[in-house]
């Protein structure tokens, strides 16, 4: 048996969670959408309620109307993210670190197989877990807007355009939680590591849009494919992505190096 | 030929000193004892050879190759049993020992059941169901699985009882009469005596002696302490006496040498207790730890 497969079996269960919890918090969320938009006006009046940044901070806006399946789509993604982040963090912070913190490197490590070996598959298993999880809320998201869309016609090209960037998403928090990973001494608790990582994005992106920060902007992969932009544009944002494809390649090399490097210390 | 050749291994943590300029060779199919205190740089070296950590400078050859940059081929013909046995607790421990042997490229099965029933292990259980011994016994079998070239046992008798640990130490020495160089990590005295042929002795992370285990043995020190009245009147200062210790009613000494010239001296005194003690390591090795 592999590590290939010996991983994905110990992510079972976690791909069974992950996969069918965030597709289906997804399509809860979008069956509102028919009851919202039979009664636009109610909903609008709650709205113009609330200031600017606020509507800024929940991901509304004013280009994408709320009452458009889009509009709600993007509002709905800029929540279905933060847990996909999670999941991507939780993989990445672990995959490196597990075998020294459940203290199983002295097994793993001293067969007959190279570092380079065990990077590259557990990369690799880590990767098709969250692609599973990807694949779910492509189905998700395509069905919601089968059954919802009323009598809209959306372009459902913006839509996959969009989907097709959460598996950059992913790759995000799965290489900076692998970086991190080796640079610390030890991962105690993965957990409260991505809850850090996945939320923290998160905030600096509501900071960053809040504030109009372009700092903080650039800083979060929330904003990097930012549904809000690519559902109206139907295009990546090119700047962003291509800071995002950089940091994920740096994150990739130099956890590779660091963890081939890596000295594992006894008890 | 010598499977095992340290070249002047050094490895610092930072400013922490795991082992320095350690410099000896192991031959092939030797029982190779490496001895010191917890904390004296035995698990360092042993990790050097793994590739798990890298060495400040110098270098490890194993089978004539470096440990580092071959570590993958060398690892094929390595058995390792680390001093504490952790397992992914959910498994299995088939299903553990089964993994393992999917590392090397041979069929390992019909040696894990003889090896689990030599040691009495129930394959059936989970991991973490076992006690601390029975977890030694699954890192034996782990260890001797692939049927290595080279076993590197790093404290492997903690956690077995009596009766175990002789069975491990008639497995290692079948093993070792296939031809199976060995090299075998202790603090304690007694075990590597039992089965060693020769021991380096390790010291704040540097080898401060390496010994044939005949010569240590005819080299033994034995632990004197006499209790009675008016013992305090040097009698006891013959040769072969250290560390002399006298008052009027305790008397104690290490002794090397002809034990009937202390039974000599005892015969006349009148005496309320008598104990003779094999010396600690520690002990021992009195002039290499002071």
């Amino acid at each position: 048996m592999s590590i290939f497969i010996f991983e994905m079996k110990g992510n079972i269960k976690s791909i069974l969670i992950w996969a069918s919890a965030v597709p289906f918090f997804l399509f809860l969320y979008m069956a509102f959408f028919p009851s919202l938009a039979a009664s636009p006006d109610s909903f609008n009046s709650i709205m113009e309620e609330f200031p600017a940044e606020v509507m800024a901070l929940m991901g509304i806006n004013p280009d994408l109307p709320m009452m458009t399946i889009m509009g709600y789509f993007s509002l709905t993604m800029s929540f279905v993210m933060i847990p996909v982040a999670i999941q991507a963090s939780n993989y990445g912070f672990n995959i490196l670190s597990v075998e020294e913190r459940e203290l199983t490197a002295d097994f793993l490590l001293t067969k007959p197989i190279s570092r380079r070996k065990i990077y590259v598959s557990k990369f690799s298993a880590a990767f098709l877990s969250l692609t599973i999880t990807n694949a779910a809320i492509w189905i998700a998201s395509l069905l919601a807007f089968a059954l919802y869309k009323g009598n809209e016609d959306p372009e459902m090209f913006k839509v996959i355009v969009f989907l097709s960037s959460i598996a950059l998403f992913q790759l995000f928090f799965l290489t900076v939680g692998m970086l991190i990973s080796v640079m610390v001494k030890k991962v105690p608790s993965v957990i409260s590591f991505s809850m850090a990582l996945g939320f923290g994005m998160f905030i600096v992106s509501s900071l960053g849009k809040m504030l109009s920060s372009e700092f903080l902007d650039v800083l979060s992969p929330y904003n990097h494919f930012d549904p809000g932009f690519m559902l109206i544009d139907g295009t990546y944002d090119l700047i962003p992505t291509i800071i995002s494809i950089i940091i994920i390649t740096t994150s990739l090399f130099a956890s590779y190096f660091l963890y081939l490097r890596r000295n594992i210390a006894s008890l | 030929m010598n499977v095992i050749e340290f070249n002047n291994l050094t490895k610092y943590y930072g400013d922490v000193k795991g082992c320095k300029n350690v410099d000896f060779n192991v031959k092939e199919g030797e029982i190779f004892g490496f001895i010191g205190p917890n904390g004296a740089g035995k698990s360092t070296t042993i990790r050097t050879m793994l590739s798990l950590i890298y060495p400040t400078s110098g270098s490890v050859t194993i089978f004539g190759k470096d440990a580092i940059k071959d570590g993958p081929e060398i690892r094929k013909e390595i058995g390792y049993l680390p001093s504490e046995i952790f397992y992914y607790d959910k498994m299995k421990v088939i299903d553990l020992l089964k993994y393992s042997a999917s590392f090397y490229d041979k069929d390992c099965d019909e040696r894990i059941y003889e090896l689990a029933e030599i040691m009495e292990l129930d394959l059936e259980r989970k991991i973490q169901d076992l006690s601390y011994g029975n977890k030694k016994k699954v890192g034996i079998v782990q260890g001797l699985l692939h049927s290595p070239k080279l076993l590197i046992l790093d404290e492997p008798t903690s956690g077995l009882d009596p009766l175990m640990q002789q069975k491990f130490f008639h497995l290692i020495s079948e093993e070792n009469k296939k031809g199976v160089t060995v090299l075998f990590s202790s603090h304690i005295l007694s075990e590597v005596q039992q089965l060693c042929n020769r021991v380096a002795i390790i010291k704040d992370g540097e080898i401060i002696s390496i010994q044939d285990i005949k010569a240590l043995k005819d080299d033994t020190y034995k632990k004197f302490t006499f209790k009675g009245e008016n013992l305090n009147n040097g009698k006891f200062n013959i040769e072969g006496v250290t560390q002399l210790k006298e008052s009027n009613d305790i008397v104690s000494f290490f002794f090397k040498g002809d034990v009937n010239s202390i039974v000599k001296i005892i015969k006349d005194l009148n005496l309320t207790d008598i104990t003779v003690e094999e010396p600690t390591l520690e002990e021992i090795f009195m002039h290499y730890y002071e």
